[in-house]
């Protein structure tokens, strides 16, 4: 068991993840995380989001470097498409947060992973934004998650790796949960 | 009134350790608040069963002997069982005695209750796990036309409007008061979390058999990975019928009862449902399929293959492809919410600084965070059969022979106090640990096992 032990790579520090998690469990008000983002609208429907600081461990964090985010929609909306469309946008939250559990999973239970790649697709009725249909909602009528996965487990260790990161997954959560969205406007 | 130990709570856990402490002739004094086997008497709907077979129901000192060893016993049997019990072990019960507050002074335990105060050296909290539900503060925004009820008052269904019932929660005792309800002409939605699936009866035998032979029910607290998770596990999807059915959800769906997820909100007139029924019912599928897998390997290793029914394997929980998200109960005609949604002790009278933030007893295996206090019953609490009558058996035999020690220990101190009162509390207080101390041996405890 040993050999697997340290052999098993998918670049996940575990140690430092149960570190946190022994930690945090000890000092709950740190583990008290705000994720922000800002957006500024550009022309049509084409805006850029940015995102950079968030705030965690009881004090203000940084990611290395600001991240940009064009979001726009496809020409036969009659926009520029100068970006993908925000839908898409929570597509790929979803599909990166999975992800990453899956490696997460994977190196706590010790698989390695040669290879993931997952594909979705969701099923959206425009008559819902376009106000056509009031029984229709504006949102996804279903999210379909594909993933390909080539690692050193049996079928059902791995079909339980997905069920693990969903199960731990916040993207997940948010797509699947009812959230409060309060908007303020000064 | 002083005696060496208190002990709050005469159901089964609270006379194990009576049984255990007498058998060590040490004086105490067995605490209820109504009668012996009092939550089993007052606080379990009429149709519930025991989810163990009559051969695990055992104490120290006495087990099932009647005639039928793989039945459930039914509530009035298991209260016959334990008064039996109460009287064959002479426990010293004070009933009617309700328990108000416990200080603890730094030496003695100073009990207030309804019929006068006690002290005492020693404390066992056997009040058990289930005296209050758990119901999610969502219930407060729900309308106030909705007939809210908790397993703790059920009886029957006859007690609700004959109209639609949710249920939420998909524990034992979720399943069986959906399927009650629903049979009785009340169509019942049942909202779906976290669940775990198990049969009643594999390749011929009880569960709960394999499960003691595979010993996953003597896995102790320290061999746990996830202690808090294993502590907060839902009860297992069992029922204990003559029949030995197997109640999952696909049972529940072949009746006619909606399955829906977790349920999350309620907002705009509409309760909300998660999207994550799917991955509930496939961890648990996994999961007991797991279990399955080792219960065949284990069966093959010890040569058991040839005397017992054939591997098979259960059909995967059957759910819709898009299961709905949002319900409006008056439009459902959903009258009744069934919370089925856990349970927790009432630590209202306990005001020793034991309690976590979570409000529950901080303890290693049952050895409480305050000197010579014990708790029992609880689920994982040292093993993971600690929550079933034959789990508190064995944890009652080892709590008493720590408690002892512990009481051994207050009095060799006492006696060599110099000034009443003055010495340092560390001598007397020593922290609880992981392991039930060994008799010690005359050379010293520092010896190599």
């Amino acid at each position: 068991m040993t050999n697997i032990t340290t052999s098993v790579d998918n670049g996940v520090n575990v140690e430092a993840l149960l570190g946190a998690r022994e930690a945090l469990t000890e000092m709950p008000e740190a583990a008290a995380f705000k994720w922000r983002a800002s957006c500024k609208w550009i022309k049509g429907t084409h805006s850029r989001s940015t995102v950079q600081g968030f705030f965690g461990l009881g004090e203000a964090q940084s990611h290395k470097t600001e991240f940009t985010f064009e979001a726009d929609h496809p020409e036969i909306f009659a926009a520029e498409d100068n970006g993908a469309t925000p839908v898409e946008m929570v597509l790929v939250g979803l599909a990166s947060c999975l992800t990453a559990g899956v490696a997460a999973v994977a190196q706590r239970r010790e698989i390695q992973l040669h290879s993931v790649s997952a594909t979705l697709e969701a099923g959206m009725d425009l008559q819902g934004i376009l106000g056509i249909d009031s029984d229709v909602r504006n949102g996804f009528d279903g999210i379909k998650v594909h993933f390909d996965i080539d690692a050193d487990a049996s079928e059902d260790d791995i079909r339980a790796l997905v069920a693990q990161s969903q199960k731990r997954s916040a993207v997940f959560d948010i797509v699947t949960n009812p959230t409060n969205v309060s908007v303020e406007v000064n | 009134m002083r005696t060496r130990c208190i002990i709050i709570g005469a159901g089964h856990s609270g006379l194990a350790m009576s049984r255990c402490l007498s058998a060590r002739s040490i004086d105490h004094v067995v605490l209820e608040r109504g009668e012996i086997a009092n939550s089993w008497k007052q606080e379990r709907w009429d149709s519930l069963k025991l989810l163990t077979p009559n051969w695990q129901t055992r104490l120290p000192g006495m087990a099932y002997d009647g005639p039928d060893p793989d039945g459930y016993m039914a509530m009035p049997e298991l209260i016959a069982f334990l008064q039996r019990y109460a009287g064959e072990i002479s426990a010293p019960v004070e009933q009617n005695t309700r328990v108000s507050s416990v200080h603890y002074d730094g030496d003695t335990y100073r009990v207030a209750t309804s019929r006068g105060n006690w002290q005492s050296d020693a404390l066992v909290v056997a009040s058990g796990a289930c005296n209050r539900a758990q119901v999610p503060a969502m219930a407060a925004t729900l309308p106030a036309s909705m007939v809210m009820t908790t397993p703790l008052l059920y009886r029957n269904p006859d007690q609700l409007p004959q109209a639609g019932v949710l249920v939420v929660g998909a524990s034992a005792t979720g399943l069986q008061l959906a399927e009650e309800i629903h049979r009785s002409g009340r169509p019942v939605t049942l909202a779906v979390g976290e669940h775990v699936r198990l049969p009643r009866v594999y390749r011929g035998r009880d569960i709960q058999w394999w499960l003691d032979a595979l010993g996953i029910f003597d896995q102790g607290h320290d061999e746990i990975d996830d202690l808090a998770r294993g502590r907060s596990l839902p009860s297992p999807q069992l029922i204990g019928s003559r029949e030995h059915e197997i109640l999952d959800l696909n049972r529940l769906s072949a009746l006619g009862v909606e399955l829906r997820g977790r349920l999350a909100g309620f907002n705009d007139g509409k309760l909300q449902f998660s999207g994550s029924l799917g991955n509930v019912c496939a961890l648990a599928d996994l999961k007991m399929e797991r279990l399955l897998n080792s219960i065949d390997e284990w069966a093959t290793r010890t040569g058991l293959d040839s005397e017992i029914d054939a591997s098979h394997r259960h059909p995967a929980t059957r759910i819709d492809d898009s299961p709905a998200l949002m319900m409006d109960p008056a439009r459902q005609n959903i009258k009744t919410i069934m919370w089925a949604t856990g349970y927790r002790p009432d630590y209202s009278w306990l005001q020793v600084p034991v309690l976590d933030r979570k409000g529950m007893i901080r303890h290693q295996g049952g050895i409480a965070d305050s000197p010579g206090m014990y708790l029992m019953g609880m689920p994982l609490l040292r093993r993971r059969k600690s929550s079933f009558i034959h789990g508190a058996a064995d944890d009652a035999l080892e709590l008493s022979a720590h408690l002892a020690g512990f009481l051994e220990r207050k009095s060799r101190a006492a006696r060599v106090r110099p000034i009443a009162g003055n010495l340092p509390q560390r001598a007397d207080n020593p922290k609880p640990g992981l392991f039930i101390p060994r008799p010690s041996s005359p050379m010293g405890a520092d010896l190599p096992a």
